[in-house]
């Protein structure tokens, strides 16, 4: 097992995960608040408005904020219970250093902040810049992710940045550019409820987006009707017009045969593909061969489900596509988007009321974090690295030679691999707990211990950071300042609450600090996110994502504006491609011919059970966050395996017994939850918690070769009944990866 | 235009729990939810359904307290019962036909929802009502639901003999004039026939089609 300073039960019981409770000073104290800050939630890419209420310096509680339109006060349980985070005793309060065999020891900030520059430094000099990597998270503002890309290639110079966006929308994001022209949700939400039919793929919206649920119902009182895909019977699913039981990475079965039954029956926009698209001739020879017989085939769904499918699809006036992870998490996960999108541009039913398309994005800055220059192969504004021109404009801006600013990176997992191969040797880490969120647990944790120097900037001691030299305690969103794009591509405020407790910082400002120390100082003037934010607006001006007409101010007044706004005067684009213009140079849409392929490990004979993995409602991916917070740990303990009772019988499995789900890779135990609500051949897990109860020590490390995901969805497992687990793993409590 | 109603519409729910952890944070009963949230029967389902007091207009659990400490505000809201006069008996709860109130035992009195009688009555809404992100729970006029949703909002009920109106609504198929409850006669002890295929059967419906 790879190497920690301490034991993971010393380590546990100084720095949690713990569980609170109460809000500071206790449910009995709270009285009348000093002050009440409209803000937004932290969890999640919806980015929910609301209110937190501060008394004597603290958050002690909440009230919904009804007048921000995307939620009107409405929450779920983790925006509910998000304040409890705040003064909790988990916190970070002081820089630590390992101290082997002992765990950290609290050292002061300059001497922490000197061993991470000299490590920078020793290993760029003895291994070349690329040698020291930088991964981030796209749950940080707008300003922290513009930040992190531009230290990456001014202060560090260094090719290696990436984020874990990455495990996120970068399928959805790839289909969306390469169809539509541009990466963002095509429409407001206000648009939902104004469809005649909603096509939902691979979103358990109920869980991971519950506020969206609301527009769903809305446009069913109207008489919509909801298709949903999906391998589990989710709560969105149980009452929907259409429930298609998909197999994990069929999907495309679904989409081209219902494609191959609209052309047949002319359901397809001949008249708007002529005008406004590229590319039909060669889908129609494509999908000519998804009969639905032979596309339910791939889909593992009876024929007559996809024939349904396209008969409410195909001939309505106005229709809503809503996709997320569950397409998206596989080897072929940019050919599962574009398959779904290619049903929404052969209808022609874009870019007006009630018709387009939308990606649920899964972080809280899901949307802005993945523009603004973090990704391995990206500039700010959604520019391309490689573009000379872009290039060349970036290089302006941040007043550096067009030539020092390195190419193409590597992705994340990529950059995992090469950090256990000894090719990458220090990293700096922010927002991200790859030793829980990422697939084949075991080698990532490997790979952690394998660095010659590991920085980590995190509020709480998440599961990665326990494998760091030096851990920076920064700052929560509500101790800091900035703005997020949420799933709409609203761009919105998240205002500073409280400031960060007394020994913490605001995560730009250790950037900052880093930067003067490696003498990079003068690129890194900001006195505030505010004046991050105002470079960000130049750096994004002339882009995709054209953030230069938009102000705190105006986003305030207007509770949100939607990019591309060019200008002060420009009312920002809450719809997109309007009049049939899409973002491609030729003002078309660009089809994109999908066939079919098996994913990277299918169930055989030895590993006869498809796994798939996922989140559960009171908890926020590596639960690094959810699983400190009381009330959302009571919700939902501790990981349970799904799985029908069919198969659970033919294992000898009952309800309640331990479990052992076993991969190539890695296993976990945990107890069984037999339910009717899940296809017999496939089992799920959620992946928010850690160690032998890591969904992701079974998942597998290949990803999509264009957008470079990871295939979560769907792996080869065998499952056995256990005994109970014993040992010291075990013996923690759930949250911290026990079992009970 | 109306007053404020309080609205269930139970095929909506999804069960995310915002209303019971949101109730927790209601400063009349803080650190304690007064919500119910049903899990039908997650074996065969992921139904659930959220439980509020329904106010009874003439409230059974009134009628039968021996100690006369369950009280209604004069605009018809249930209150938990009166700390100095409750005696713990249960009465209420084995009598409410909604399930609604508990005995809490570390506060040694029945405990229920008041409808946040704080919130709404300084003109907010309820702290369950005002989260839900479904709308399975929602506080707002008669006729806002009636422009917004399918079916009517019914208060009238029927368990057996008894008849019952309540403050809050309920939404029912625009056909149903009265949610009724009724009493299973011995003769139809016996479990009902299952439907052809169980809808919520995946595998049943893979292999119906």
């Amino acid at each position: 097992m790879a190497r920690l300073p301490g034991s993971i039960q010393d380590l546990v019981t100084q720095f949690g995960p713990h569980a609170n409770r109460e809000p500071a000073g206790g449910w009995t104290t709270r009285g009348e608040p000093d002050r009440i800050v409209a803000t937004h939630c932290c969890f999640c890419g919806q980015q929910c408005g609301i209110q937190l209420k501060v008394k004597n310096e603290k958050i002690v509680g909440f009230e919904p904020w009804e007048e921000f339109p995307f939620n009107n006060g409405k929450l779920c349980p983790k925006g509910v219970k998000r304040y409890m985070q705040d003064e909790h005793p988990d916190r970070l309060l002081t820089p630590l250093a390992r101290d082997e065999g002992r765990g950290f020891q609290p050292i002061a900030w300059d001497t922490a902040l000197d061993r991470t520059v000299a490590e920078i430094q020793r290993i760029q000099a003895t291994y070349g810049r690329d040698a020291f990597a930088v991964l981030t998270g796209a749950s940080l503002t707008n300003e922290k992710a513009y930040l992190m890309g531009k230290f990456a290639r001014v202060a560090l110079r260094t090719a290696n940045i990436d984020y874990n966006g990455r495990l996120c929308m970068v399928s959805a994001a790839a289909a969306s550019k390469r169809i539509l022209g541009i990466d963002r949700s095509a429409n407001p939400w206000s648009d939902i409820p104004k469809a005649n039919v909603i096509l939902v793929a691979g979103a358990n919206i109920a869980e991971c987006a519950p506020i969206t649920t609301d527009y769903l119902w809305q446009a069913r009182e109207n008489g919509a009707k909801l298709i949903v895909l999906d391998p589990r019977m989710t709560p969105i699913a149980r009452t929907a017009d259409l429930f298609i039981p998909v197999r994990s990475g069929g999907d495309i079965g679904v989409f081209n045969g219902m494609l191959h039954v609209m052309i047949a029956r002319g359901w397809v926009d001949r008249g708007f593909i002529a005008a406004h698209t590229t590319g039909w001739d060669e889908i129609e020879r494509t999908v000519a061969r998804y009969t639905p017989e032979y596309a339910a085939k791939i889909a593992g769904v009876p024929a007559s489900m996809i024939v349904r499918a396209a008969e409410l699809w195909g001939p309505a006036d106005t229709s809503f596509l809503l996709h997320a992870r569950g397409i998206e998490h596989h080897s072929k996960g940019v050919d599962n988007c574009m398959a779904a999108i290619n049903l929404v541009v052969a209808t022609g039913r874009i870019g007006r009321e009630g018709c387009g398309y939308a990606m649920i994005t899964g972080q809280g800055n899901g949307q802005g974090a993945r523009e603004q220059g973090q990704k391995c192969d990206q500039l700010p504004g959604a520019r391309d690295l490689e573009n000379p021109a872009h290039r060349e404009y970036i290089a302006r801006v941040w007043g550096v030679d067009e030539s020092s600013i390195p190419h193409t990176g590597l992705s994340a997992v990529p950059l995992l691999e090469a950090i256990h191969e000894g090719r990458i040797k220090g990293l700096l880490l922010l927002c991200f707990n790859p030793a829980v969120s990422l697939p084949d647990g075991d080698f990532i944790r490997e790979a952690l211990s394998r660095l010659e120097h590991f920085a980590v900037i995190d509020f709480f001691m998440s599961e990665t950071a326990r494998y760091a030299d030096i851990v920076f305690p920064g700052s929560l969103m509500e101790e800091d300042e900035g703005t997020t794009t949420n799933v709409e591509g609203r761009v919105i405020h998240h205002r500073q609450v409280v400031r960060p407790p007394e020994g913490a910082r605001e995560d730009w400002r250790i950037i900052c600090d880093l930067a003067q120390k490696l003498g990079a100082g003068d690129r890194f003037p900001y006195r505030s996110a505010h004046e991050i934010f105002e470079e960000l607006r130049i750096a994004s001006k002339g882009g995709v994502a054209d953030y230069a007409g938009i102000t705190w101010e105006r986003i305030d007044r207007e509770m949100g504006v939607f990019w591309p706004c060019p200008s002060t005067d420009h009312p920002g684009t809450p719809r997109l491609y309007e009049g049939g213009r899409f973002g491609h140079a030729d003002g078309k849409a660009h089809f994109q011919t999908v066939d079919w392929r098996p994913a990277a490990e299918e169930p055989d004979a030895d590993y006869p059970i498809v796994l798939t993995t996922g989140r559960v409602v009171s908890h926020y991916l590596s639960g690094t966050q959810t699983r400190r917070i009381g009330a959302l740990v009571d919700q939902y303990p501790q990981p349970r395996c799904e799985l029908h009772p069919r198969l659970a019988g033919s294992l000898g499995i009952a309800d309640g017994d331990f479990v052992r789900v076993e991969s190539r890779r890695g296993a976990i135990v945990v107890r069984a939850q037999v339910v009717k609500t899940i296809r017999p051949d496939t089992v799920f897990v959620p992946y928010h918690w850690p160690l032998d109860r890591s969904a992701n020590n079974c998942t597998i490390r290949a990803i999509d070769p264009v957008s470079k995901i990871p295939e979560f969805k769907i792996c080869a497992v065998r499952v056995s009944k256990a005994p109970p687990p014993s040992g010291d793993i075990a013996a923690l409590e759930p949250a911290a990866g026990g079992i009970r | 235009m109306s007053e404020l109603a309080f609205f269930i519409d139970y095929s909506r729910c999804i069960g995310c729990q915002a209303c019971v952890q949101a109730c927790e944070e209601c400063d009349t009963h803080r650190g304690r939810s007064l919500i119910h949230l049903e899990t039908i029967e997650r074996r065969d389902s992921v139904q659930t359904a959220p439980q509020v007091c329904m106010h009874c207009e003439d409230p059974i659990c009134a009628q039968v307290c021996p100690a006369d400490a369950i009280k209604q505000t004069p605009d018809g809201v249930v209150q938990s019962s009166l700390k100095p006069r409750c005696i713990g008996c249960s009465n209420c709860v084995l009598a409410c036909p909604f399930g609604v109130p508990k005995y809490d035992g570390d506060a040694d009195q029945m405990m229920k929802c008041d409808m946040c009688y704080d919130r709404t009555s300084t003109g907010r809404r309820p702290m369950c009502a005002t989260v839900c992100p479904s709308g399975a729970l929602a506080f707002t006029t008669i006729e806002e639901i009636m422009r917004t949703r399918r079916g009517r909002a019914s208060n009238d009920w029927r368990f057996g003999d008894q008849h019952v109106r309540t403050k809050v609504f309920v939404l029912v198929p625009t056909e149903v004039t009265q949610v009724n409850v009724g009493v299973i006669p011995l003769s139809a002890l016996r479990r009902p026939a299952l439907p052809v295929v169980d809808g919520y059967d995946v595998a049943a419906l893979l292999e119906a089609n």
